[in-house]
Formats: C-alpha cells, structure tokens, sequence
C-alpha cells in the first residue's frame, strides 16, 4: 500500500512522520528516566513552599479560561470592538447582512464589476 | 435492490422517521430503532459509493423505466423525479449517513434523561432524509423541498430543549434564516423554470446561456447557500444552533451545513459550469469568503468561553478551508494548464477537508457534550482537572484538537497540506491567512485543554465519572477515523476525494446522461 500523498509539487509520508515521532519518543523517555530518582507522589515533597502560609484552595489558584490569552486580546481591542459589534445576536441583523453579500455579489454578477 | 438504492436511501429513513413515534411509551426502542435504521441506511450508502464508482453516475427516475420519457405531446425534456448520483453526491451521501448512525449512537447515553425522545430520533432521521434527498437529487425543485426538509426537522431539533429559553431561540433563529434562504432559492429556481420550463439541473446546465435573469439566479442561489453553509459574514446563526443542539445531533447538523455547501458547489461547477468569463470572478468571491470565513471564525473562537460556542465559530472557521480549497479550483477551472497543476489538487483539498472535518468537529463537539453531561456546564471558567476523571475524553479530545489544528499525522494535516500548497499558488497571501488560521485554532485548543482538562482536580467534581460507554465508543469511533484517514491519505483521495472532484470538473459527463435533448 502506497502511504505518499502526492501534492502538485511536494510530498507527505505520513509513515515517516511516525518513524520519526517514535524516535523522538524513545529519546524523550531516555531524558525523563534520567531525572531526579528520590521524588516521590503524594508526599509532602510534592506541596508548593508559600513561606509558610496555607496553601489555598484549588478554584483559588486555578489558571481559567477568561485569564488564557488576556494579552494578546488586549492588544486587539479595537479589532475585537468591531467583531463584537457585528455579532448582535439580533435576528434581523443576520438578514441584514444576507442581503448586503446578496446585493455586493449579484453587482459583481450582473456586470458591475 | 441493487437498482432501486437511490430510493431506499430515501425510503429507509423515512420510514424510520415515521415509525419511531410508535415507540413513544417505550423510549429507549425509539434509540434502538434509530440506530437499526442509520446503520442500514450507512449499509446502503457504501453500496451505492460502490456502484457509483463501479459503474458511473447513476440516474434513476422515480415513476418510470426511463428517464428519457416523454410526454405524449412530444415535448421531449425529461419529466418526473430524477435523482443523478455522481461521485461527490454519494460521497456526501457516506458522509450524511456515518454521521446519523455516530450521531444516534452518541445520543442513546447523551438524551437519555430528557423526554420527547421519539420526536428527537424521528427529527434526526428526517434530517438525514433532507440531506440525503439534497444531496442525490439531479432536480432542482427536489433540492429545495429537500432543503426544506433538512432546514425544518434541524431547528426543531435546535430547539429540542426547549425548556432553555437559549435553545427556542437559537431553533426560532435557524428556522426565519433556513426559511429566507429557501425561500430565495426557490425564487431563483422560479426564474429558471420561466426561461426554460425545465428544473433538471443537467438539462438546465446544456441549455443556460447566461443573461442578466440567469446571473441573478446564479447569484442568489449563491448567497442563499453561503449563508446556509455559513461563510461569513452570514455566519451568525451558526454559533447560536451549534451550541444549542444537543451534541449527538452535532454530527448530522455538520453534515446539514454541508450538504448546502455541496449544493452551492453543485449550483457553481454543474448548474453553472459552463459559465467561461464569470467563472474566474465566481471562484475568487468563493476564496476571498473563503479566507474571511477562517480567519474571522478563529479570532472569534480565542475568546469564547462556552465551550461549545467556542467549538461552533471553529466550525465557521474550518467551512472557510473548504470554500478556498475549492474556490482556487473555481477560479482555474477554464484555464486546463493551471487545472491540472494545481487547480484539481486544490479541490480534493476542499473536499478532503469536508469529510475531516465532518469528522473531527463532530468529535470535538461530541466532547463538549461529555464535559456538560458530567458537569452541568459548558462555561470553561468553572472546569478544570477533568482528564483524570475523563480519560477517553480526553483522549478523544486531544486527537480532535490536533487534527483540527492541522497536527500531522491526523486528518486535519492532510487535507490542509493540499491547500495550503495550491492557494499559494494562486496568490501567497491566501495560504498565509489559512497557516495563520491554523496557529489560532491550535491557541484556541490549547486555552481548552489548559482550562477544562488539565490543572488540579476540582473538589466540586470530585464524584464525576467518565460517561457512559455508547458516548465513548461513538467518540472513540471518530478519533480512529481521524488517525486513519491521517495515516492513508492517499487511499481516501484516490478511492473517494478524486473521483468527488472529477465528478464536479466534467460537467459533460453529469449532462451526457439518457439522450438528453
């Protein structure tokens, strides 16, 4: 059987991908066998050091969705204003925006363009 | 029988449709019946994959011997019902009918809890009629009851629940949107039929010639079907049903959206497809949509925090792959020399991308349906710690995330692979917005891996369980189709992608049928 997927000027062998990813896998396994032998799960070596304060509860600390890429959509702010400005939810907006494209496309269509 | 599989996989679900309200005392049947009548229907579906790429295109009329019948009067056009199956329709005829038997299969564990579970499974089995018929008529008036059909059983099942105000709403809104894009493409059949007093799309296809009426037909059957396979900025609807429906219905309402962009690749290469100076300017609306659709459709997802709704714009971001991968194949499609270089590669690219798709969105929604069935929430800020509690949905997860993100060796890869490399050809700056695309998508799963996956385990779920065995064996079933179809590309493309794109490129071949006039 034939694996080679054939692109008008290229290839992808997906077989080799694989050989390649195992490769990669048995050295990744080699490293973390290598690491430290003496840590030990569900010990006290295993609770974060906060100089001594009580370690708060897990919903407290927890990294959430909302927080995941807070920068990078700062930074598009103006951009996302308008995106949100376009998504209204409201029915007769999306009817709107139907007949917009309809009107832009039968013009380039019918010879406007 | 053999003969008579177009109207057996009409025939078969609609018969399931009509007999699963019988087994309204008794719901769990009403889930059996279902699943019985989808496997069969699948069964059907690979027989006719089979005869289609045995023996051609298939015509069968309904009511008559032949389709070249003439009324006695002489008038000799073909009259009657005819359904023409050609290689894409019997692939998107696979499709429809693998993603109703995952879809039930899912649902038998997912809805078990709710009521009405005899119109739901009566609903997915005329969805699955709806999109069968669109996707095997070669009548025009057909694909438009048809489309009815599918646009009508698939907001009531929107709305299934429909003691959530957020789920009657989002079924109201995809019914007015299902209803004003049918009733535009109804109205632009009518416009053809007053030219010529036919609707056979391959008689139709020898005898348009192009005029002002024409174009306006071509144009609102464009846009009518854009916004049903909800290219942007049409999309909106698309997030609002998605999230809303319950997840084993995801599957078949993917396939919905699809077969209208079927039908808009339909409308272009056979109905219109003899179209020579218009064509260029067709395929490049298609890809400008196209590049719109992913990009806009990504940035929307990376802040979301639905889980589903977030999955949804990804939908809308992955229909745009679709629509460029073919559109580039459009826009080259009377230039033979750029064709065969790149244009036919860029086809099998889009349409590769549909069945992946249809496949690892289908899963990925499937596990946005796990994580609210175990919690009672799809709001990724109050998750977190699941993949101890889930582990084969999150397996499940993981290999849907990275074939959408186009990670080799998943499907998602090499149907990506194929557009990228010929939409550069055609301008570079498309294959950059569609690598982009890739990077955001892969951010966005990241955000959901990170948030409801991993992390320390919560103590309000400390009591959950993996769900129930059907939910992970119709996930599980997904994410072997995803390694799969990754690991033989090549197998899929030739034996199902290619003759699908062949079948939309020769148009003379879908209108050489039966001594057409």
């Amino acid at each position: 059987m034939n694996f080679t997927l054939l692109s008008p000027s290229g290839f992808w062998d997906p077989v080799l991908w694989l050989i390649f990813l195992i490769l990669f896998g048995i050295i990744g396994y080699i490293i973390y066998s290598r690491g430290n032998p003496s840590y030990k799960q569900n010990t006290e070596q295993v609770k974060p050091y906060l100089s001594g304060n009580a370690e708060p509860s897990k919903e407290k600390i927890m990294v959430r969705a909302g927080d995941i890429y807070w920068g990078f959509i700062e930074a598009l702010d103006e951009y996302y204003v308008v995106l949100k400005r376009m998504h209204t939810g409201d029915l007769r907006d999306y009817i709107l925006w139907y007949l917009g494209i309809g009107a832009i496309v039968l013009f380039i269509l019918v010879g406007g363009v | 029988m053999m003969e008579h599989l177009p109207a057996l996989m009409i025939a078969v679900p609609l018969f399931g449709a009509f007999t699963t309200p019988l087994f309204k005392k008794r719901q769990n049947m009403a889930a059996i019946w279902a699943l019985v009548i989808t496997a069969a229907t699948l069964g059907l579906s690979l027989l006719l994959l089979q005869e289609v790429l045995n023996k051609g295109i298939i015509v069968y009329v309904f009511g008559a011997n032949k389709p070249t019948l003439v009324l006695p009067s002489g008038y000799r056009v073909p009259v009657r019902i005819i359904f023409e199956i050609d290689a894409i329709g019997a692939f998107m005829a696979l499709s429809a009918t693998l993603m109703s038997f995952i879809g039930a299969l899912y649902s038998y564990s997912h809805v078990e809890m709710e009521t009405g579970l005899e119109k739901y499974y009566a609903l997915l089995l005329l969805l699955e009629v709806g999109i069968l018929g669109m996707v095997l008529t070669g009548d025009l008036f057909n694909l438009f009851v048809f489309l009815e059909i599918a646009g009508i059983a698939g907001s009531a099942l929107v709305g299934f629940r429909n003691y959530r105000g957020e789920a009657s709403e989002a079924g109201v809104k995809y019914l007015i949107v299902s209803a004003v894009a049918s009733l535009m493409v109804l109205f632009s059949i009518g416009l053809l039929y007053g030219q010529y007093g036919n609707l056979n799309m391959a008689y139709l296809s020898k005898q348009i010639h192009f005029d002002t009426v024409d174009m306006i037909a071509l144009g609102l059957l464009f846009v009518s079907f854009a916004m049903k396979c909800g290219s942007v900025p049409m999309h909106y609807w698309v997030p609002d049903a998605y999230t809303e429906v319950p997840a084993g219905i995801n599957p078949t309402l993917l396939v919905a959206t699809y077969a209208s962009l079927y039908a808009l690749f339909r409308v272009s290469f056979s109905l219109f497809g003899a179209i020579t100076w218009n064509m260029a300017r067709v395929g490049w609306i298609m890809s400008i949509l196209g590049v719109l659709t992913m990009f806009i459709g990504v940035t929307m997802a990376l802040v979301q925090k639905d889980v589903k709704r977030l999955m949804s714009y990804h939908a809308i971001s992955q229909t745009g792959y679709m629509l460029l991968g073919v559109g580039v194949g459009l826009t080259v499609l009377n230039d033979p020399a750029k064709l065969s270089a790149f244009g036919r590669a860029a086809m099998a690219g889009g349409i590769f991308h549909i069945i992946n798709h249809i496949i690892y969105k289908s899963l990925l929604l499937m596990t946005a349906g796990a994580l609210f069935y175990v919690t009672g929430t799809r709001n990724l800020n109050e998750m977190g710690g699941l993949a101890r509690k889930m582990p084969y949905t999150t397996i499940a997860f993981i290999v849907g995330a990275a074939a959408i993100s186009g990670i080799p060796p998943f499907n998602g890869f090499a149907s990506k692979f194929l557009i990228y490399e010929t939409s550069y050809q055609l301008n570079p700056l498309l294959a950059i917005i569609a690598m982009v695309t890739s990077v955001l998508t892969l951010a966005s799963f990241v955000k959901v891996f990170a948030s409801a996956f991993l992390g320390p385990p919560l103590e309000k779920y400390e009591n959950v369980r993996e769900v129930p065995k059907p939910m992970v064996v119709a996930m599980i079933i997904l994410a072997i189709l995803c390694i799969l179809f990754g690991l033989f590309p090549n197998v899929v493309l030739n034996k199902l992608i290619y003759p699908a794109v062949d079948a939309l490129i020769k148009l003379a071949q879908y209108q050489s049928w039966g001594g057409l006039v």
